[in-house]
This record gives structure tokens, C-alpha cells and sequence, in this order.
């Protein structure tokens, strides 16, 4: 499984990768592994304000249907448009392709707190 | 947890495995679309040793299921099967199964896993009630693994471990042979809409058949399929799913499912609570429904008609051979036959929906 250096993680099982003040968000390797074949695709929309924590789309397998979750606060600058038309893109490149959004972040300090690829690697471990 | 004689097989093939009612079972093998688009074109092999056998006997056994059974048992032959249903006297449904007639005086009733144990009381209770003196019910589900080989190069595969000809073997008919050495009952039915098999030997036979079906098989696309696109595609061809279209709260007639309950055949269990409903005028039917907007609908989720809540979903899922939301659901009768729009509430959102007439693929 591929879990790039760069990005941060979450316990929800998303990647953050931020680049000055704008974080780009997915979701990981592991996620899309665990949920087989997706089909369909919920995004929020450009303007929109994201909490952490707070449930920012949908993606939803053959099987399954999961709710993905902000791991930072601020606001969406840009949806990925490509994928609701091509949901299985989060399978097939859930680091390129495959990203989600991307948010203006309100605190950059709460970056730190994610995981790093070493903890987030041990983390799927166990669950 | 249960496992099926082929749990080995499955666990060092690297199938992800679930807790489905019980039992370890295979959920994907390499992912539920491709699974289930090698059913549709080539071929696919279903470990379904899960399910339960009953076998009922004596020469009061024939008696005996007609009175315990929806469809009409006496219309049937030796070597044939016959798609039935055990109903509660509310009409109800206690399980749906498949019927197997060896001779007037024995029957094999292949049920649902998660039911075997439900329905061999359910026979036990009704043996009691009755003055049946010959007539011997056993669960014989430990007795069997079976397997289902279905596609259409399913005959193919099948020919090349067999001498019986499958060629005169017909839709809904069953024969006693060998396949590869192994003593199987090789019947012509299956849960896909696809052309195929559904295959009975002993226990401990189970590994070498599956083993010998996916040598012969995998050089003209034969794969191993898991429950999930067993799921999709039963209900692209809106094949019943007890649990669903189906419950103790839900009658067969409700369920699109009146040519397997004969009402005058003469008395069966809940012949009268149906006939009663049905003079009453039945209040709810099941209805296929295809969303004609992106969105998966699922169990559970409601059913709109000019904003009114008219019914709920039995099970849906995105079609892998359409790419849409399909869905079977239960809606008030009215609603049903009418040509109002309808709609299906997926979290927040209102998705359109057509109705669609059977099977959808």
C-alpha cells in the first residue's frame, strides 16, 4: 500500500497535503482499499465553509456508503469536477487524480497535529 | 464463526472475508464490478455451501409440503425444482427456497443460511400439528457443499468435467452424476439470470470440485465471485432477497411473487390471510425503479410522490452493468400503478426516479 511522505493523515482516513496556505484533501490507498469499487462521489461546493471534523462529502462504494470528514477548517477554493463523473479515479489514483478539494486554511498550526506517513502507516496496522 | 469446507480455499486466495449471518464468507475476490461483469460475460464460481439443506421424506412427504409450501408441489417431476416459499399463517414469509424432487417420497429444500435453523423448527412445529406418520424431516446442511457456476460459458467449463448431458438438462431441472469423480447433484438453476449450474456434493468433496472448476475454467474466463456481486446481480434480474423484498411482515403476493403462491391448489399455510388481503385489496406493491440522476439508492431509504412519503427501498445498489441507481421498493399500491413522478430520498436530496418494468438487465 502507498502512502506518500509529504502528506499528512487522519485517524478518518484522509491525506492532507498543503502547499503555502492551501490544503488539498483526499482520501488514502488504505480508505479506497477498504471500500472496494467506487460509484458515486459527493463534494462540497467552491465557497463553502469547512469545521473540522465535520462531514464534508460523500463517497460511496458498490457495498458502502462513507462520509468524509474535514480534517482542517477553512474554506473550499476548488472541487475536484471530474470526479463525480469518474468516481472509480479514487481507486485508481486516490493521491493525484483522486484528490477532493482544496481549502484556504484558517489555521496552518493545525496541520501539526495531523499524522505523519510513519504514524498514519502504524495506525492502519492496527485497525 | 461458521465456515463453509471451502474457507481455506477462499482465505489463501486473498478473498476479503465478511461475517455474513454467521458464517466467513468470501465478500470480493479481486472487486464486486469486475466480479460481476465476468459473470455476465464469461463465467463466475459462487462458493454457497452456507446455505441450508432439508431433506423431507416418506410417503406423506409430498402431503406434507403442500400443505407447509406456497407453490404447487404436485405439479412437479422427479429430477425437477421448483422456487417456493414457506409462509407464517399471517401470510408472512418464514423463507423462500428451492424445492428438489428425487422421487414422490423424498425432497431436498435448499434454503437460506441465515434461516436453516428457523425453517427445520418451523417444519419440526408444523409435523407436530399434523397426522402425518411417515414422514421424516432432516437437516442435511452439514451433509453438503455446493457451488454455483454461472455465466454463459458456464456449460463449457461444467461439459469438461462431466460425461452426463447438460445439452438435455433443462431450466429448473436437476440430475445425479459425477463432475470430476465427485458424486454431484448438478442442477440448472442459479441467483444470476445467467445460464449455469448449481452444484451439490458431499462436505467433504467440496475443495476438489471448486479446484477442479477453476483449472478447467480460468483459461476461458472463469473467476471466483464473492457475495457482493452476488447481490448485484440478483437484483439486476430483481430476483427476491429474503430479509428485503421479503420478511415475516411482507406476503408473497406483495412481492411480486404470486406465481409462486397457488391459491387454489387447496389449503397451504397462509393461503387464507392471503386471500383475505387480496379480497381486501392489497396495499402495497414492490416496484423496480431506476434513477434517471447520479446517486445509489439503498435499503431503507424512502420513496416520494409529490413530496408524500409512499414506500421505502428493499434493497438497491448502482447497476455495474447500466452504471445507475437501481432500486426494487415497496410502495403503497395506488402509487405503484399510477404515472405520477416518484422520487428517492438519498440524505438530503430528492433523486428522480422511473419505473421500471423486470428484470433491468
Amino acid at each position: 500500500m502507498d502512502f506518500p511522505e509529504e502528506y499528512k493523515y487522519t485517524e478518518d482516513h484522509e491525506w492532507v497535503l498543503v502547499e503555502e496556505d492551501v490544503a488539498t484533501i483526499g482520501i488514502t490507498d488504505f480508505a479506497q482499499d477498504q471500500l472496494g469499487d467506487i460509484v458515486f462521489v459527493e463534494l462540497p461546493e467552491v465557497g463553502d465553509t469547512l469545521e473540522v471534523g465535520a462531514s464534508f462529502g460523500v463517497v460511496e462504494s458498490v457495498k458502502a456508503v462513507s462520509d468524509v470528514y474535514a480534517p482542517i477548517s477553512g474554506e473550499v477554493v476548488e472541487v475536484n469536477e471530474a470526479l463525480p463523473d469518474d468516481p472509480e479515479t479514487l481507486n485508481n489514483s486516490p493521491y493525484e487524480e483522486g484528490w477532493m478539494i482544496k481549502v484556504k486554511v484558517a489555521d496552518l498550526s493545525v496541520v501539526n497535529e495531523l499524522m505523519d506517513v510513519a504514524a498514519y502507516q502504524e495506525f492502519t496496522e492496527k485497525d | 464463526m461458521k465456515k463453509t469446507p471451502l474457507n481455506q480455499i477462499h482465505r489463501q486466495s486473498g478473498a476479503r472475508m465478511v461475517d455474513f449471518g454467521g458464517w466467513d464468507m468470501p465478500v470480493q475476490y479481486s472487486g464486486v464490478i469486475a466480479e460481476h461483469l465476468a459473470v455476465r460475460t464469461t463465467a463466475g464460481l459462487f462458493d454457497v455451501s452456507h446455505m441450508g439443506e432439508i431433506e423431507v421424506s416418506g410417503s406423506h412427504a409430498m402431503d406434507f409440503l403442500q400443505y407447509a409450501t406456497t407453490n404447487d408441489v404436485s405439479t412437479l417431476s422427479d429430477g425437477q425444482v421448483q422456487y417456493t416459499a414457506l409462509c407464517y399463517e399471517t401470510g408472512g414469509v418464514v423463507d423462500d427456497l428451492t424445492l428438489y424432487r428425487f422421487a414422490s417420497n423424498r425432497f431436498l429444500l435448499c434454503v437460506n443460511a441465515s434461516n436453516t435453523d428457523k425453517d427445520f423448527s418451523w417444519l419440526l412445529s408444523l409435523q407436530d400439528g399434523l397426522e402425518f406418520d411417515d414422514l421424516n424431516i432432516i437437516n442435511r446442511s452439514d451433509d453438503y457443499a455446493q457451488l454455483a457456476l454461472q455465466g454463459p460459458v458456464a456449460d463449457d467449463i461444467l461439459g469438461k468435467l462431466t460425461a452426463e448431458n447438460l445439452a438435455s438438462l433443462k431450466f429448473y431441472r436437476f440430475i445425479e452424476g459425477t463432475v470430476a469423480g465427485v458424486n454431484t447433484i448438478i442442477s440448472r438453476t442459479g441467483y444470476t439470470g445467467e445460464a449455469g449450474f448449481e452444484l451439490y456434493c458431499p462436505a467433504e468433496d467440496g475443495p476438489k470440485l471448486w479446484s477442479e472448476l477453476m483449472s478447467i475454467g480460468q483459461p476461458l474466463g472463469l473467476f471466483p465471485i464473492g457475495l457482493g456481486a452476488r447481490d448485484t446481480l440478483r437484483l439486476e434480474k430483481a430476483y427476491a432477497l429474503y430479509g428485503h423484498e421479503i420478511t415475516s411482515e411482507i406476503m408473497p403476493i406483495e412481492a411480486r411473487l404470486a406465481w409462486i403462491t397457488k391459491l387454489n391448489k387447496g389449503p397451504f399455510i397462509g393461503r387464507d390471510a392471503m386471500l383475505k388481503a387480496k379480497e381486501a385489496g392489497l396495499s402495497r406493491k414492490l416496484i423496480a425503479l431506476t434513477l434517471t440522476d447520479s446517486g445509489v439508492p439503498r435499503e431503507g431509504y424512502p420513496v416520494f410522490c409529490n413530496g408524500q412519503d409512499v414506500g421505502y427501498v428493499t434493497s438497491g445498489t448502482m447497476s455495474p452493468s447500466l452504471k445507475k441507481g437501481i432500486a426494487l421498493a415497496l410502495v403503497e399500491k395506488a402509487i405503484a400503478d399510477g404515472d405520477q413522478p416518484l422520487e428517492i430520498g438519498i440524505r438530503k436530496r430528492h433523486i428522480p426516479a422511473e419505473r421500471t418494468s423486470l428484470p433491468f438487465v
